[in-house]
């Protein structure tokens, strides 16, 4: 808060202990940011595919590296996080699931949904590569 | 905005350590929070070690030793020791709660205790609260009416009455507010978990006839909305209210009555 009192500020993230909501909630903030930041992966893809075949082939080539692929699994991850607790907040929008009991369900709920639908879009993905 | 770090003036530096624990069965460490506006330094955390056998179970009876027979220069606020005042409001082994209603026996190794986090500090663990008070001002926190006064009472269905519950116990400590991130970053516009709650205790309130101009008044996207529902507000509360909750009544009543 600002403060032109001369006065200390007293010490916020240097101390708190943030609960697993409060952690999942900048998660979610920074699964957006990397979600748009994919988003240009994806769109570089597709204007590649567009461009020609030599093209598609150098950026097919990238994305099939192993980075490239750690970079699509971080995307994924990011994406079905997102994906997952968006949800929760429409719930949370409808006035619902505001106990302490609700969130903490809630937060198991979200992390194990996103791990599970992650890990099958890629066996199945990898099993149909 | 958003500023990870504090201000160099705020930097928290090591102090001094004060052992009257005598080699007692029940030591326990203190690490307090410390800023003096006369000295002209930085803040530091000071350590005491202490014999828990010494006094009462709790955080403040801990701190009241400290003061009455170690440490007479340590400062605090106080008042009721039963929850019910909301003095003694701090950041207790990292979460913030009401000293006289932490048990010392729930903090497991030293017990940090520092201020309600990111706040102007008058001295050691008192927090300035002039800006929060006027943003409780703001939202005028009594009840208006247009009608005429009637000549009794104001009645109220049970039903109505019961709306307010989990409301009109709040003590205004502000151990919410002061949890919040985005309190936190943007604490000069956002009202924050604790004015909200008590801006909605007046908004469900069946004698109160100012609901739109009040509902008006929160209609900001700093005021309201820069609520994102992390909760920490509600894991906070030393009274089990729920902050959080009463902000999402809010926000639903905008939507409802566009």
């Amino acid at each position: 808060m600002a403060n032109g009192s001369g006065r200390p500020l007293s010490p916020h993230l240097q101390v708190y202990k943030l609960p697993l909501t409060a952690l999942m909630s900048i998660a979610h903030r920074i699964t957006g940011v990397g979600l748009g930041v994919g988003t240009l992966l994806l769109t570089w893809w597709l204007v590649a595919a567009a461009a020609g075949p030599e093209a598609f082939a150098r950026a097919q080539g990238f994305i099939g590296s192993f980075f490239g692929l750690l970079l699509l699994f971080g995307w994924s991850a990011a994406l079905y996080y997102h994906l997952c607790n968006g949800v929760r907040h429409l719930v949370w929008d409808a006035g619902k699931s505001f106990e302490l009991t609700d969130t903490a369900r809630a937060n198991q709920i979200v992390l194990g949904a996103a791990a599970v639908l992650t890990v099958l879009t890629w066996i199945v993905g990898l099993a149909a590569w | 905005m958003v500023e990870l770090n504090l201000p160099a003036n705020s930097r928290v530096g090591v102090g001094k350590t004060i052992n009257v624990a005598n080699g007692a069965k029940r030591a326990k460490t203190f690490k307090i929070y410390r800023w003096n506006p006369d000295d002209g330094q930085n803040p530091r955390v000071d350590t005491y070690i202490v014999d828990l056998d010494k006094f009462g179970p709790m955080i403040l009876d801990a701190i009241i030793y400290i003061k009455n027979q170690v440490d007479s220069t340590l400062t605090f606020r106080r008042s009721c020791r039963e929850g019910i005042c909301g003095s003694c409001a701090m950041n207790i082994d990292g979460t913030n709660t009401l000293a006289c209603l932490k048990a010392i026996e729930d903090v497991k190794g030293d017990v940090a205790i520092y201020p309600l986090p990111h706040m102007p500090v008058v001295k050691d663990l008192v927090p300035d609260l002039k800006h929060i008070y006027a943003q409780l001002a703001s939202i005028k926190p009594w009840l208006q009416s247009q009608s005429p006064a009637p000549s009794r009472e104001r009645l109220q269905s049970p039903e109505d009455r019961a709306k307010l519950d989990g409301l009109y116990e709040c003590i205004l400590c502000f151990c919410c507010s002061t949890s919040c991130p985005s309190y936190w970053w943007n604490g000069d516009r956002y009202l924050g978990p604790s004015i909200l709650l008590q801006a909605y205790r007046w908004i469900v309130d069946s004698r109160d006839e100012m609901t739109g101009e009040r509902l008006d008044n929160l209609e900001d996207p700093f005021r309201l909305y820069r609520c994102h529902t992390i909760m920490n507000c509600t894991k906070a509360c030393p009274k089990g209210l729920n902050p959080a909750k009463a902000i999402a009544e809010i926000k639903k009543l905008m939507v409802v009555r566009r």
